[in-house]
């Protein structure tokens, strides 16, 4: 039995049984897991998989509510990686306002003084990699691995809704007031956008949506 | 608009449906019924769709009332029931007057039961599902005193004249689950495997709709220290978090989690689990893993 908990970088793939209906494909980093959720996404759409859920992770596609497991898992490694640019989603601009309350523990994490902080998060292109945590919360991948932060010693019981936040090397906004460890670094200007019942999709930052910031001032 | 009246809400009465599948990579959670084949059962007997809105009551039942005339089933949870203080039946279609009062008491055995009425209920919706999800917050907020939800009409079909099979099948003080093996077995020592086939847990008072708060043996990791990044999490799912105590994951479980999941429990024992009061014992029967994940 292995205990490996990392793969390598590339190519790797396993097929591991989440119940008797589903199958959690661990893609070994989170680049191949959204290559994968591409791919399987897409023959969804081409009617060659029937499943309830496809359910990206960081680094793992969960496919939840399928009859039979075995085949998807024996079929599934001669096109998973087959990454297809054409189906990225759109790029969906959030306005912000880098005045959150752990802007100058983040800029000291960092190494930088904290009117850098908002150049440094504004100039990346991020990806939304899956979402988890409440309704509509993106965990937006692409920060550089320097600007890895750790997570608060002790969670607010209330993070405002559309507070801009980073934690490890994700970033994302809080679609609702929500209790929450991450580091907030500013303030999204209309946060009800990011989830919306009455829409289609109900969340804004759907796997696979590029994600930028864009300063204003208020 | 016809609806019914909530008199006496009880300790938790939630509406629930079949919730909401095919959302969870937008972080919403599946929710709906807890204990599915009574709520599919309760529905089938007044004469509804399958996938009609029920009442799902918590230990201690509750008290409607309704304006127009309506055919109930109180299913799951056996319970006594009663209509303007008048014994009726459990487990098959009861007719009740309009204005009249009907009562479902505290279940006798198990912890969920089920209020059925003819045309099914329709509380404001979301994503397609008219379920309360205690984890997220969406859909109709729990039940109040007062608190008033619109009736749907009579179906075409009368309620089948059949009544709720006997006995009951959900509930016991020992429960044995067929765990299937996975995703991660691979984090857990070989004694924790071992353990999981001859232990057993007791489900404690921090259970309810989003999982089962287990106690027992601690199920320990190769390495304690490892952490797991998020991953998707289905239904039954028993996820062990740093301390080893296992949580059984039920309908409003979260989408995504950073707990290694060690085994996955069936539909059946899904049901079993949502009627299992604290204290139950729970065993586990481990399937081993599929040829294919090898």
């Amino acid at each position: 039995m292995s205990t490996s908990k990392t793969g390598p970088a590339t190519g790797w793939l396993r097929a591991l049984p989440s119940g008797p209906r589903g199958v959690l494909i661990d893609c070994g980093t989170g680049e191949a897991a959204r290559a994968c959720y591409r791919a399987l996404q897409a023959r969804r759409v081409n009617g060659l998989l029937d499943a309830t859920d496809l359910v990206p992770g960081a680094t793992t596609v969960l496919v939840d509510g399928v009859d039979e497991p075995e085949l998807l898992a024996a079929d599934f490694p001669e096109w998973a990686l087959n990454d297809d640019a054409e189906v990225r989603g759109e790029t969906v601009e959030i306005p912000v306002c880098y005045d959150g309350p752990d802007l100058a523990a983040v800029a000291a994490l960092w190494g930088v003084e904290p009117e850098e902080v908002a150049g440094i998060h504004s100039a990346v292109d991020y990806e939304s990699a899956f979402c988890g945590f409440t309704p509509g919360f993106a965990y937006l991948e692409g920060l550089p691995e320097r600007y890895r932060t750790p997570r608060r010693d002790s969670p607010r019981t209330s993070v405002p809704a559309g507070s801009v936040a980073v934690a490890g090397t994700y970033t994302g906004v809080y679609p609702r007031s929500s209790p929450g460890g991450w580091q907030l670094i500013a303030t999204m200007t209309n946060p009800t956008r990011l989830w919306n019942e009455h829409r289609e999709p109900a969340a804004l930052l759907v796997p696979g949506t590029r994600v930028r910031f864009v300063t204003v001032t208020i | 608009m016809s609806h019914i009246e909530i008199l006496r809400s009880g300790a938790l009465t939630t509406c629930q449906d079949g919730g909401r599948p095919g959302w969870a990579h937008l972080a919403v959670p599946r929710s709906g019924a807890a204990d599915r084949p009574s709520w599919r059962l309760a529905n089938q007997l007044a004469g509804n769709a399958t996938a009609a809105c029920t009442l799902e009551t918590t230990l201690t039942g509750c008290t409607v009332r309704a304006t127009r005339d309506v055919t109930v089933v109180v299913g799951g949870a056996p319970c006594a029931v009663t209509v303007d203080g008048r014994p009726e039946s459990w487990g098959q279609p009861v007719k009740l007057v309009a204005g009249s009062v009907l009562d479902a008491g505290a279940a006798e055995v198990g912890v969920r039961s089920y209020l059925a009425f003819s045309g099914g209920l329709h509380p404001k919706s979301n994503l397609g599902s008219h379920s309360t999800c205690l984890l997220s917050g969406l859909g109709p907020a729990p039940l109040k005193d007062g608190d008033t939800i619109p009736l749907g009409p009579s179906p075409a079909h009368p309620p089948l004249p059949t009544q709720w099979p006997a006995p009951w099948a959900g509930v016991s003080d020992e429960l044995v689950m067929k765990l299937h093996l996975g995703p991660r077995l691979d984090w857990f020592t070989a004694e924790a495997a071992a353990e999981l086939a001859r232990g057993v847990w007791t489900v404690t008072e921090h259970s309810n709709r989003i999982g089962l708060r287990l106690e027992g043996p601690p199920l320990q990791r190769v390495d304690p220290d490892a952490e797991l990044e998020s991953e998707g999490i289905v239904a039954g799912a028993l996820q062990v978090p740093s301390n080893g105590q296992p949580i059984l994951f039920g309908a409003d479980h979260p989408t995504t989690g950073g707990y290694p999941v060690i085994g996955v429990v069936g539909p059946d024992s899904q049901a079993a689990a949502a009627q299992a009061r604290p204290g139950t014992r729970i065993r586990f029967a481990p399937v081993p893993l599929p040829h294919w994940s090898e």
